[in-house]
């Protein structure tokens, strides 16, 4: 058991660390409150997400791990939150509790069964060594998608749902740097640049939706259906 | 060479639309772009049939038989969209600089559309699908009214989460093939080393894409964004969201299949053909509660990539090649449906079918569009549609899937009612409005909806021998 443990690399170990913080905010997310709850559960996320690809580029060396932890770092951590900060100063600010449709303790449980459920999924694939990132990385990136969705799915605010929709990216991004570790450099490069849009259309959208119907509720953005309206 | 300057020309015409020229300048540039990609797309085919394939920048673009297929597609749409909007734009009202946006916008979309099929590497496959989405998504709210934003919302929310699942997909496959011993991850990298591969991994990665990519394609459940983006934007970007970006993102998905298939022991063919028929079953359930007759068309192309998905389940080369012709033709029928409900929308002002009656009498060219889009899309006989089904059809009970067949059948008789009974009300419908004989229809609409029903009647008699060969090349990338 000893010989075990000291044969695995502290970066391997402290990149364990890092993909369980990371799925504890996708959990503070699907528990937060108040829309800056959410963002500083987002922006940790993203801390940690960074942190595992710095860890995991250092042994054996990837320079290109390196570029994916600068890149989340510039757009995730810095670039997204100083541009919805500038285009969205109330939306992220105002203290008031999020509308939700199902409790957070339910939330929290049904959170649980999916992450459970990621680990199912993802099990039989992983390898048996133990110092193989996948074996962390991997379910830990299919449930933080998963839970994501689920945000998406119970959030009825704007802001929320752009944090699920990017934390979604960051899980198939966190099992990505496991998986594959070599990736063409222009498929992250292309795709920073990617989020970097979503973040911004969809700001434009939130306050073109608060012009519309007063609020960022978008749970009541219901009049478009086949039923006759009651 | 021309490989790369279909990405290049609609690229340079959308920095041009930007400039502030006066007002017909976009609608010009822009169709002069749409008809030089056509041009380039014709020499990538003729390319192709000649047998080679065609390589812009070795191991990222290059174009096989269905690749160039759905680029010809993409472009035809293009071309006959770049058309309708310059007279639709004319005729809406909006700010000069919003009307800039919008050319400027429409060119960076067929551009990300060309791009699905030009480019062989997954992971940027997949940043060209999110594009796909990230820039119509301001067509799609283009009209800025409460229901044009709730649609756009909708669209950048499910479309955009489904591509996050798929990127978990596409990235579980790269492993695979690493695992295997591939060093080349494009379409033809993953095929040469797919039976090494271990089926698991693979049958997840497939999962994690169908589900993910599914939801831009509109199959159920994740399908019900589609009806409000493609019924609220403007009807030339209508056209091209239900006629070509649809198929240009389940095209990714039937790229996967023949991989797919060479791996041992894999269990999820079966999955494709049941995914398929239940998006169709939904979807003529759908058809028969609406009461927009934009959405109409809009759920109608859920019932026909559910068709496709399903054609793709049955296998053989025979419903190979019925799907890629059915490929063609709903892109063409579909794109020509909403050229005739923008005629419409402009000769009456109202979505709504119940407001709608005596069209053929108060104006005669939306009324006929009207009826020939529905007949067209409904798949009724002398029309291109008809004859796609109709190969899926033979193909299925050729190879002996008698329930399959049976029930896509039945499910397109149940369908052509749910579109004819509306339209019939619409056009020939008793109404006490005066005829106006389409007054004030703007021309270039009204030949790019005469261009779009020639080619639905023209291919519906009569297949030129280059088309036959070009669908042939593709089902045959499909695989036996």
């Amino acid at each position: 058991m000893d010989a075990a443990l000291s044969s695995l690399s502290w970066t391997v170990s402290l990149n364990a660390l890092c993909c369980g913080l990371f799925l504890l905010c996708a959990f503070g997310m699907v528990a937060a409150r108040q829309v800056r709850g959410c963002l500083e559960f987002f922006i940790a996320q993203s801390v940690f997400l960074a942190a595992s690809a710095f860890l995991l580029g250092l042994q054996p060396f990837l320079w290109h791990l390196f570029v994916v932890g600068a890149l989340t770092v510039l757009t995730k951590i810095l670039l997204i939150p100083w541009l919805l900060g500038r285009m969205l100063h109330e939306e992220l600010h105002t203290r008031r509790e999020i509308d939700q449709r199902i409790n957070i303790p339910t939330s929290l449980l049904i959170g649980l069964a999916l992450a459970v459920f990621a680990y199912v999924l993802t099990a039989p694939l992983l390898p048996s060594g133990d110092g193989e990132v996948a074996r962390t990385n991997l379910p830990i990136g299919l449930a933080a998608v998963l839970l994501g969705a689920y945000t998406l799915a119970v959030r009825r605010e704007a802001m929320p749902s752009l944090f699920g929709l990017l934390s979604m990216e960051s899980g198939a991004l966190l099992a990505g740097i496991a998986i594959a570790p070599d990736m063409p450099l222009i498929a992250e490069l292309v795709g920073a640049f990617d989020v970097l849009i979503l973040a911004f259309i969809v700001g434009l959208f939130t306050r073109a939706i608060h012009r519309h119907i007063g609020s960022t509720d978008v749970g009541r953005l219901a009049s478009l259906r086949e039923e006759p309206a009651p | 060479m021309s490989a790369n300057w279909v990405l290049i020309v609609p690229a340079a015409a959308a920095l041009l639309c930007v400039l502030p020229l006066r007002a017909p300048a976009g609608a010009a540039i822009t169709l002069a772009s749409a008809v030089a990609v056509l041009a380039l797309t014709l020499d990538i085919a003729a390319q192709v049939e000649a047998g080679r394939t065609v390589v812009g920048l070795p191991g990222w673009i290059e174009a096989d038989g269905l690749s160039a297929l759905m680029l010809l597609v993409t472009a035809v749409v293009g071309t006959l969209a770049a058309l309708y909007s310059w007279g639709y734009m004319a005729h809406t009202p909006a700010r000069p600089w919003a009307v800039r946006g919008y050319y400027a916008n429409l060119n960076l979309f067929l551009l990300s559309m060309l791009a699905v099929p030009l480019i062989v590497e997954p992971n940027v496959v997949w940043t060209a699908v999110e594009l796909t989405t990230l820039l119509s998504v301001m067509l799609v709210a283009f009209e800025n009214t409460r229901e044009a934003v709730e649609a756009a919302w909708k669209y950048v929310v499910l479309t955009i989460m489904g591509a996050s699942i798929a990127l978990l997909g596409i990235l579980v496959l790269y492993w695979a093939m690493k695992e295997a011993g591939g060093s080349e991850f494009t379409w033809a990298g993953l095929r040469a080393v797919a039976p090494q591969m271990a089926p698991r991994r693979v049958e997840l990665a497939f999962l994690l894409i169908l589900v993910g990519f599914g939801a831009k394609v509109g199959l159920v459940p994740l399908h019900t964004w589609l009806p409000d983006a493609h019924s609220q934007a403007p009807s030339p970007v209508c056209a091209l969201l239900s006629g070509v970006e649809t198929s240009s993102v389940l095209y990714v998905i039937l790229r996967l299949l023949p991989i797919l298939r060479a791996v041992p022991g894999q269990r999820l063919e079966a999955w494709v053909l049941a995914v398929g028929l239940i998006s169709m079953a939904v979807a003529v359930f759908l058809l028969f509660r609406v009461r927009d007759y934009k959405r109409l068309f809009a759920i109608s192309t859920v019932e026909h990539m559910g068709l496709i998905l399903a054609a793709a389940g049955l296998g053989s080369s025979a419903a190979h090649f019925g799907l890629v012709w059915q490929v063609v033709t709903h892109a063409l029928a579909k794109s020509f449906c909403f050229y005739a409900a923008g005629l419409a929308l402009m000769a009456t002002g109202t979505r709504e079918i119940s407001a709608v009656r005596g069209l053929i009498r108060t104006s005669a060219p939306a009324g006929a569009a009207m009826l020939l889009g529905g007949l067209a899309i409904a798949g009724a006989p002398p029309f291109a549609v008809f004859l796609s089904e109709f190969t899926i059809f033979r193909a299925g009970l050729a190879d002996g899937h008698y329930v399959a067949t049976g029930l896509l059948i039945a499910l397109i008789a149940l369908a052509f009612f749910g579109i004819m009974a509306p339209i019939n009300r619409m056009v020939f419908g008793a109404s006490d409005g005066a005829p106006d004989a389409g007054q004030g229809l703007p021309r270039t609409c009204l030949a790019a909806a005469a261009l779009g029903a020639a080619l639905v009647i023209v291919l519906g008699i009569y297949v030129p021998a280059p088309l036959h060969t070009l669908l042939r090349l593709a089902a045959d990338v499909l695989g036996a």
